[in-house]
């Protein structure tokens, strides 16, 4: 889909990322990026949206679960800047972050944060979505979110 | 008031092998050295060992972080055995500890050999090993569970995981660096004076501020070393004391709870960890109090762990462990509480949690020799694990 080089990597390579094993509870997260979309299961009946995906809503125990998308911001509920060469096809140093969805206080992801100096990543600071592909998986990664009125709080 | 059952159970043996960097011994050789010395310290054979339990179990990966599995142990001294266990899952390397009181307790067992062996040093002579860290291929197999929430982003490492609760900690109290850096700094000073111990020379506040980072905002000295060695307890009932040898070391509180969400990162406030949850159990289950407790053996596998520790079991409040530390008189030898005597993990080497214990048992038995504390400790709490992991006792001295 997209033909631009895949951040995170040296020399222009994409790096080596692990990928994680898919289940069917899990797929419509790991591949809505194709279609540039966030997606995390949520609940009809109670309405809470949860992460990671599982059979049953965790906070009534429904069964009545539909994807839908999310809006693909939030903000770095915390992070590490990594210095230390796990893996030598990874561009050091890069940001780990966990971020906090718009949609939910205690909607989380790990990603990684492109797209600005890694030394001016902070806690608070508003990102979004996009999306890198690696064999069948849609990683969704993070940016600084660029809007106005984007207020750091 | 009956007793609980913790307090009806004792340690009888404690004992470790040869500890070091890259020993190139055997694993198994490691474990039965140091479990032949344990049962032999509690003044029992062999042949009156009838539990055995471990942590991990035998895993294959990473490599030398398992030591051997209890079938190989318990087949190699042909124990005859009335309850085993081992395995990764539970109240961090503590599990099995804490389990092997609950089954003397029970009476499943009367003298149950627990033992901890790591290799990790000599397995990592040619570099590191361990998931994706070769830069990839094929090979690298998919992972799932919360590693596949977090390897695909680069976070290969619990420096990763443990250094964003930190980085959330520093954002809502106060804690600088030169704070983190007191844990590390007293561990080495401590370790100066445990002729088993890895790192013994001295380590100044400037050593520390101009180590390479490894992940913010933890430095290479807020990490702790990968040894060789394995510690074993044997682990009594108390009607066993009146026939030891050695001082009698009873339990008083085991805590093991677990109630946010089991995860690195999904869990409601990243500045606390399941610690707060397994302390908040340890106090439910003893009269005694923060106050009463004479010396503490804290994880530290990571420096910020050990901070994490120290406010979880109320030795401070929430978010002043940084004042508590600052300096570090309160947790030298002579000071408030005595922390890590033995030089702990960041120093004495990463014996996983067992190493602080056996201080611990040396402490209270009055013979951690040269850097034995003076105040004649009574009690003595022992804390590991890190992330959603966690697992303390807490010991006295009959």
């Amino acid at each position: 889909m997209s033909a631009e080089p895949k951040h995170g990597g040296v020399n222009g390579q994409a790096p080596f990322r692990v990928l994680p094993k898919i289940s069917d509870d899990d797929r419509p997260f790991w591949t809505g990026g194709e279609r540039g979309e966030l997606l995390l299961p949520r609940c009809k009946n109670c309405n809470r949206w949860h992460s990671p995906p599982a059979p049953l809503c965790p906070h009534c125990l429904s069964k009545a679960l539909a994807f839908v998308p999310l809006s693909g911001r939030g903000k770095v509920y915390s992070f590490t800047i990594n210095v230390q060469a796990w893996n030598p096809t990874f561009e050091h140093p890069y940001v780990i972050a966990v971020i906090e969805l718009e949609e939910q206080s205690d909607l989380r992801l790990v990603s990684n944060i492109y797209g600005c100096p890694p030394e001016s990543v902070e806690i608070g600071m508003p990102v979004s979505v996009f999306f890198e592909a690696f064999e069948d998986v849609w990683l969704p990664l993070f940016r600084p979110l660029v809007e106005e009125g984007g207020s750091d709080e | 008031m009956s007793e609980r059952a913790e307090q009806t159970v004792v340690v009888s043996g404690a004992a470790q092998s040869q500890i070091g960097r890259r020993l190139m011994r055997g694993e198994l050789e490691l474990t039965l050295e140091a479990c032949l010395a344990a049962i032999d310290d509690a003044g029992l054979s062999r042949d009156e060992i009838d539990g055995l339990a471990s942590y991990p179990g035998k895993m294959g990966s990473p490599a030398g972080f398992s030591g051997p599995g209890t079938p190989t142990v318990q087949d190699s001294l042909r124990l005859q055995l009335n309850w085993h266990r081992a395995g990764p899952e539970g109240a961090a390397q503590y599990a099995p500890i804490i389990d092997a009181v609950a089954a003397v307790a029970a009476g499943y067992a009367r003298h149950v050999l627990v033992y901890r062996t790591v290799t990790e040093a000599s397995a990592q002579k040619g570099g590191r090993s361990g998931i994706g860290l070769d830069g990839g291929g094929s090979g690298v197999p998919r992972m799932d569970g919360e590693l596949g929430q977090m390897l695909p982003f680069g976070a290969f490492s619990a420096s990763n995981w443990v250094a964003w609760h930190c980085q959330r900690y520093m954002h809502e109290y106060r804690l600088s660096r030169e704070q983190l850096a007191q844990i590390s700094l007293n561990a080495r000073r401590n370790a100066a004076l445990n002729d088993q111990a890895i790192y013994r020379d001295a380590l100044t506040l400037e050593d520390y501020l101009s180590a390479r980072m490894i992940s913010t905002p933890l430095c290479l000295l807020d990490c702790d070393v990968p040894a060789d060695g394995a510690t074993a307890f044997v682990i009594s009932a108390a009607d066993y004391a009146s026939e030891m040898k050695q001082p009698v070391i009873r339990f008083e509180a085991v805590g093991s709870a677990l109630h946010d969400r089991p995860s690195w990162f999904q869990r409601g406030d990243l500045t606390s960890m399941a610690a707060t949850d397994a302390a908040r159990h340890l106090w439910s289950r003893t009269s005694l109090k923060p106050q009463d407790v004479d010396i503490a053996q804290l994880y530290d596998g990571f420096s910020w762990l050990t901070v994490m520790w120290l406010e979880a079991l109320g030795f401070c409040e929430k978010g002043g462990a940084g004042a508590f530390i600052e300096g570090g008189e309160k947790i030298a030898r002579d000071g408030v509480l005595p922390l890590n005597t033995g030089g702990g993990q960041l120093s004495g080497g990463r014996l996983h949690g067992f190493g602080l214990l056996y201080e611990a048992v040396l402490q209270l038995r009055g013979q951690a020799g040269e850097r034995q504390v003076g105040s004649d400790p009574r009690v003595a709490i022992a804390a590991a694990g890190g992330g959603p992991l966690a697992g303390a006792v807490l010991l006295a001295r009959q």
